[in-house]
């Protein structure tokens, strides 16, 4: 199995989807806690199906660069629905479920009407579950995500301390000067740059899956912010590497293996924590 | 010079004006209990003070030197902080965040204090506990902390004793009273008339009818006799 290995990491796609799905696992696991904690789990869903719509209208249009026009449509819809989240409570659960199905429906429409493709419903479950794309990335590709990820890494670090206090308490932030708005105009903007990165990774439809499991899992064994969100992005990329490794050895798909190695750790942890967390 | 001053304050969401009229001062040192009825804008009027929403009418005026960032501040607890993780030092430590806008961590000093203040409040034992595992009076203590860490002036407490245990209660409202001997200026929400009346020096009452004034004159005014006969009358369903 090894030698079996040992013949794939060879190619460089193998390597490429590697490389990609480490950093994508890392980045999507550090604000999950956030997002958790701060009930914007949904957002995750409701962002990757606008990606998907954006997606779709860009092959349509024959962009060769999709992502010139995927992000920037992501992280507007990231600030307008974090924006409607946060005046009105109730408004913005719809905003978020109104903005995610629509664009999902639109997409598919505009997909069908306009698409060339002859393999229409390939194409949908590609997108929508991430099927092959992560391994038949460019080498500008893996280049972009390098560097978003690294980017989103800095600025989580640095941000860190602030991030917390926004998360934990944002009424109280405010109070002490903190310009709270800003912080979590800087959540949503990263939240869009993953979700984008994400897509190539698991699909649109199993992103959620992707920075939540991880956040929840950490949080069933540690107490702290620091050691969840330590453990959460460790978590996120072993299963990630096991993921992507079992995949290419048993011929599974890559995004649907991960999130089931994800759902595996949840369990592990969450029998973990009823066992040691009583004490 | 005062403080804090509120000229002809009035609050409200929206367009709903909830309490309008409100005028009064607090100077350094003081100790003002606002008390009204549930619902009666006092969680609002906190919230107007620290600058998280807009006054409907009036204006607060700042003096002394004081600033925005310089008021701690102990809220009537929220929802989501109950299931968070988080250790006493992470959050005594988020107080201090006020103070070093630019920098990305915490300097020596900042974690100093973050430990005088925990020592303060006596939760240096429980530094490394989960905040959500503690009790309500442990969790107290520990926001009262982190509100310390904030400032060194003026600290607004929202109903820091609702859900506490006459013993705790007794003790919370010591280590405030003790606070204000060290000098900090203490604008406190309360339910229980009774120890706002032992322990503050200045009283507001919001509701029907607003008085402002020193804690003698409100235990001679009509609004003060009647509050304290309604809660003398109702014991049993105080919070
Ligand atoms: N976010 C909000 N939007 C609209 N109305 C609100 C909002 N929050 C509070 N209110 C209303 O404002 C009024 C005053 O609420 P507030 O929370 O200030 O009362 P309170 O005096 O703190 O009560 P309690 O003793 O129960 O804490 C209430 O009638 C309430 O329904
Ligand atoms: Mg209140």
């Amino acid at each position: 199995m090894i030698d079996k290995l040992g013949m794939y990491l060879q190619y460089p796609f193998v390597r490429y989807a590697l490389i990609v799905g480490i950093l994508i696992a890392l980045c999507s696991s550090l604000l999950g806690v956030t997002l958790v904690l701060k009930r914007f789990s949904f957002i995750g869903d409701g962002l990757s199906h606008v990606a998907f719509g954006a997606m779709a209208i860009a092959a349509v249009c024959d962009l060769t660069d999709e992502m010139l026009l995927v992000l920037p449509i992501t992280i507007i819809s990231a600030i307008l629905l974090l924006r409607t989240g946060q005046n009105t409570r109730i408004q913005g659960d719809a905003a978020i479920a109104m903005i995610s199905v629509g664009a999902l429906a639109f997409g598919y429409l505009i997909m069908n009407i306009f698409s060339t493709s002859s393999n229409l419903s390939g194409d949908v479950c590609s997108t929508l579950f991430g099927s092959t794309s992560i391994l038949t990335l460019t080498q500008k590709e893996v280049w972009l995500c390098i560097i978003l990820s690294v980017a989103v890494v800095v600025i989580f670090v640095l941000f860190y301390n602030k991030i917390f206090a926004v998360t934990f308490d944002e009424n109280f932030a405010k109070a002490t000067g903190i310009k709270t708005e800003r912080y979590n105009l800087l959540i949503a903007v990263v939240i869009a740059v993953i979700i984008v990165l994400a897509m190539n990774l698991v699909g649109s439809l199993l992103i959620s899956a992707l920075v939540i499991f991880p956040a929840l899992s950490a949080m069933r064994i540690f107490r702290s912010f620091k050691g969840v969100t330590i453990c959460s992005a460790v978590l996120s990329v072993v299963c990630a590497l096991a993921g992507i490794l079992i995949s290419i050895l048993a011929g599974t798909p890559v995004g649907s293996t991960i999130v089931a190695v994800d759902v595996a750790a949840f369990a592990v942890c969450y029998v973990a924590g009823r066992i040691g967390g009583r004490g | 010079m005062a403080l804090l001053t509120a000229r002809d304050l009035s609050l409200g969401y929206d367009s709903r004006i909830i309490v309008s009229g409100l005028n009064f001062t607090v100077s350094s040192g003081d100790y003002l209990c606002i008390v009204g009825e549930n619902g009666s804008g006092k969680t609002t009027l906190m919230k107007t003070l620290l600058g998280l929403k807009k006054p409907a009418g009036g204006q607060i005026l700042a003096g002394d030197g004081l600033k925005a960032n310089e008021i701690g501040y102990l809220p009537q607890q929220t929802v989501t902080q109950k299931d968070f993780p988080a250790s006493v030092r992470e959050i005594v430590l988020s107080g201090c965040q006020g103070r070093s806008k630019k920098r990305p961590f915490y300097s020596r000093d900042e974690k100093k204090l973050a430990e005088k203040n925990m020592d303060r409040m006596g939760i240096i034992p429980l530094a490394r506990r989960c905040y959500r595992e503690l009790s309500g009076g442990q969790q107290q203590r520990v926001l009262l902390a982190r509100a310390l860490c904030a400032t060194g002036k003026v600290l607004l407490l929202d109903e820091p004793v609702s859900g506490l245990d006459p013993k705790v209660t007794a003790e919370m409202y010591e280590l405030i009273a003790q606070l204000n001997h060290e000098g900090i200026t203490i604008i406190m929400i309360s339910h229980d008339i009774g120890s706002a009346v032992q322990y503050a020096s200045h009283i507001l009452h919001i509701g029907d009818s607003v008085f402002f004034g020193s804690k003698d004159e409100y235990l001679e005014s009509s609004a003060g006799k009647n509050f304290m006969m309604q809660q003398k009358g109702g014991d049993g369903n105080d919070r």
